[in-house]
C-alpha cells in the first residue's frame, strides 16, 4: 500500500432513518492535497464532521497515522495531530487576533488555576516562546499587520487565514478545510491557495471540501466525489473532468449511456 | 459631621463586599459567559457557612463553632465552592438561559431550604450568635466598622489582584475563547467542560467570600437576605459597569449600591404616602429599568472590556469598540 495517512472504513451516518454517509472507505495519502466535491447533502459535511468527531459514526472506523481515531473527541482529535477550520468562520470574535493564535499549542502551563501564580516562571516562558511562534505564524498568513485588531472586526477572507494560523499553531499532520474560498475574495482565495501549497510543499496532508470547480481542478489531486453519501468518484482532476458518472451527479443531469 | 462619617463608612463597607460578589459573577459571567442566576445561592451558602463555622453554640441548631474568623470565613468560601461544584457538575451541559434558569432554581431552593430547616439554620429567625472578633475591645460603633472596612477593602483589592492575573493569563484566554466560540475552542483542543467547571467554582468560592463577610458584618444572617433581588442587584452592578471588566465590576457595584440607597431614601422623603408603602417594589422596578435600559443603550457598561494585546513581550490593552453579539 501506498503511505495512507488517515484511512476511513465503512464509514456511515444516520439521521434518524436519513443515511447522510454511507459507507464510506477511502485512504487520504500523506502529503496530498485532495478535493472533496459533490452536491449540496451529497454528505460532504457530515463525513467532515464525523472525521473531526463533531459527530459520532453510526458505522465505520477512522484511523490517523495507524492508530483507531473513530469517536474521539474534537479537543482530542486537534491534539492528536488533525486540525479542521470552518465553512462559516467562527473566530473569537471579542479577542485579538494575535490572542486568537496564542490559545491553540496544548500543554499551556498557564491554562490551570493555579499556573498564573505556583508556576509563573515557566508559564512566562512559554508564553514568550508562543508569542513568538504566534508573530512567526501571522506573518506567514499575512496577518501579522492585524494582530492587536479584535477577531470579530476583520473581513470574512481574513477570518479564514486566521482559522488557518490557529490550526497550524497546532502543528497538525492533517488539515481539514471546509470551503476555504467561499465568499473570499480572489485576491485572498489565491494568497490562501498559496499558503496552502506552501504548507503541502512542507509536508502538511490537506482535505478541502469545494464548491468552486476551478479551485479543486487546479489544486486538488486526487479528487473525490460523494453523492447520496456514497464515494461516486475518486481521481485526478483530469479524469474527474471526463467521468459522466461524475457529471451526472454533480451536475444533476440525466445519465447518458 | 460624625454621623455622616459612620454612614459613609458603613455604606462603603456593604458597596464593597457586594463588590466582591460583582468580581466573582464578571469572572462566570463577563469571563466565560456562564449565566449564573443563582448568584444569591453562593453569596448565602459563604455567609450561612461562615457564621455557623465561626458563630456561639445557640440552643437547637448546628454549629456555633466558634472557630478563628479567618478560618471560618475560608469555611464559608469552602462550602459555597462545595456547592457551586455539585451545581456545575449537574447543569455542566446547560447553555445561556437555560443555565440560568437551573441556577435561579438552586437559589430559590436555597432559599426556602434556609427558611425551612431550623435545626440548620435557624428558619426563618436566622442565624444569630456571632461575635465579632475586636468589637468590644474597639468599643464597637465607627471604630470597629472602619476597621471591618479596611479588612474588606484590603479582600476586595487581593480578589481584584487575583482576578486581573488570572484574565490576564493563559486561563484567560481559554475563559475568553469558550465565552467566544465553544466549537471552535474544541476544535483546537481545549475541553470546555472542565474549565467552565472552574470557572464556575472560582467564581462562586468568590461569592461565598462575599457572603461570609456580609452575613459576618451585621452578625446575622436569615433568609431575607437571600432573596432574588439580590441575585439582580449584583447583575445590575455588573452590566452598568461593564461585564469583562473588573474595574467596571467594582465601580458597577459602589454606583448601584448608591443609586438603590440614595432611591430608597429619597422615596421614604418625597413620595407621597400611598407610594411609600411600596417602597420596597418601585426599587425593584428601578433596578429593572437599570438593568433594561443599559442592555438597551449601553450593553458593554460604563466601563468596556479591554482587549488585551500583546506585542513583542509588552501587554497593552486597547479599547474594543462595539461589536457584541
Amino acid at each position: 500500500m501506498d503511505d495512507t495517512i488517515l484511512s476511513l472504513r465503512g464509514i456511515t451516518r444516520d439521521f434518524g432513518p436519513f443515511r447522510a454517509v454511507d459507507d464510506v472507505s477511502l485512504d487520504i495519502e500523506r502529503g496530498s492535497i485532495t478535493g472533496l466535491i459533490g452536491p449540496n447533502g451529497a454528505g460532504k459535511t457530515t463525513l467532515f464532521n464525523v472525521l473531526t468527531g463533531a459527530l459520532e459514526p453510526t458505522a465505520g472506523s477512522v484511523m490517523l497515522n495507524g492508530r483507531d481515531v473513530t469517536g474521539l473527541a474534537p479537543d482530542h482529535l486537534f491534539s492528536a495531530g488533525l486540525g479542521r477550520t470552518f465553512q462559516i468562520p467562527r473566530p473569537f470574535a471579542r479577542m485579538s487576533v494575535l490572542e486568537n493564535v496564542m490559545l491553540a499549542p496544548g500543554g499551556q502551563v498557564g491554562e490551570r488555576l493555579h499556573g498564573p501564580f505556583l508556576q509563573s516562571a515557566s508559564m512566562h516562558r512559554q508564553e514568550t516562546t508562543i508569542r513568538d511562534r504566534a508573530i512567526e505564524v501571522l506573518d506567514f498568513v499575512t496577518l501579522l499587520p492585524l494582530a492587536d485588531q479584535a477577531a470579530g472586526q476583520i473581513s470574512g477572507g481574513q477570518m479564514k487565514l486566521l482559522e488557518l494560523a490557529r490550526v497550524l499553531m497546532g502543528d497538525p499532520q492533517v488539515i481539514l478545510l471546509d470551503e476555504p474560498a467561499a465568499g473570499v475574495n480572489p485576491t485572498l482565495t489565491k494568497l490562501l491557495i498559496s499558503k496552502i501549497e506552501e504548507l503541502n510543499r512542507q509536508g502538511r496532508t490537506f482535505v478541502i471540501i469545494e464548491h468552486d470547480m476551478d479551485f479543486v481542478m487546479q489544486h486538488c489531486t486526487p479528487v473525490i466525489a460523494l453523492a447520496e453519501g456514497r464515494v461516486v468518484f475518486r481521481g485526478t482532476p483530469e479524469e474527474a473532468q471526463k467521468d459522466p458518472l461524475l457529471l451526472e451527479a454533480y451536475l444533476g443531469a440525466v445519465a447518458v449511456d | 459631621m460624625i454621623g455622616v462619617i459612620s454612614y459613609l463608612v458603613f455604606f462603603s463597607t456593604v458597596a464593597a463586599i457586594l463588590a466582591i460578589a460583582v468580581l466573582g459573577l464578571n469572572l462566570q459571567w463577563g469571563n466565560t459567559g456562564l449565566f449564573n442566576g443563582g448568584v444569591v445561592a453562593f453569596f448565602g451558602a459563604g455567609a450561612y457557612a461562615t457564621l455557623i463555622f465561626g458563630g456561639t453554640p445557640q440552643e437547637g441548631q448546628l454549629g456555633g463553632f466558634a472557630l478563628p474568623y479567618p478560618l471560618a470565613l475560608l469555611g464559608g468560601m469552602f462550602v459555597a465552592g462545595v456547592m457551586a461544584w455539585i451545581v456545575g457538575i449537574l447543569t455542566l451541559r446547560l447553555r445561556h438561559d437555560y443555565l440560568a434558569i437551573a441556577t435561579f432554581g438552586v437559589a430559590v431552593a436555597f432559599e426556602n431550604l434556609m427558611r425551612n430547616a431550623e435545626a440548620l439554620a435557624g428558619g426563618a429567625q436566622g442565624l444569630r450568635g456571632f461575635e465579632r472578633p475586636l468589637f468590644d475591645a474597639l468599643g464597637g460603633g465607627l471604630a470597629y466598622n472602619s476597621l471591618f472596612l479596611i479588612c474588606v477593602l484590603v479582600l476586595l483589592l487581593a480578589v481584584y489582584v487575583f482576578l486581573e492575573r488570572l484574565i490576564r493569563s493563559p486561563f484567560g484566554r481559554l475563559l475568553r475563547a469558550i465565552r467566544e466560540d465553544e466549537t471552535a475552542a474544541r476544535s483546537l483542543g481545549k475541553n470546555p467542560a472542565r474549565i467552565r467547571l472552574t470557572s464556575f467554582i472560582t467564581g462562586s468560592v468568590i461569592m461565598g467570600m462575599s457572603g461570609g463577610l456580609y452575613g459576618t458584618f451585621y452578625a446575622f444572617i436569615s433568609p431575607q437576605d437571600v432573596l432574588p433581588i439580590l441575585t439582580f442587584q449584583i447583575w445590575a452592578m455588573l452590566i452598568v459597569g461593564g461585564a469583562g471588566n473588573n474595574r467596571g465590576a467594582v465601580a458597577g457595584a459602589f454606583l448601584i449600591w448608591g443609586a438603590w440607597t440614595a432611591s430608597g431614601w429619597a422615596l421614604s422623603r418625597f413620595a407621597p404616602q400611598e407610594v411609600q408603602l411600596y417602597t420596597g417594589s418601585v426599587q425593584f422596578i428601578l433596578i429593572g429599568f437599570v438593568i433594561v435600559g443599559m442592555l438597551l443603550w449601553r450593553p458593554q457598561g460604563l466601563f468596556e472590556e479591554k482587549l488585551v494585546v500583546s506585542q513583542q513581550g509588552r501587554t497593552a490593552t486597547k479599547e474594543l469598540q462595539g461589536d457584541r453579539r
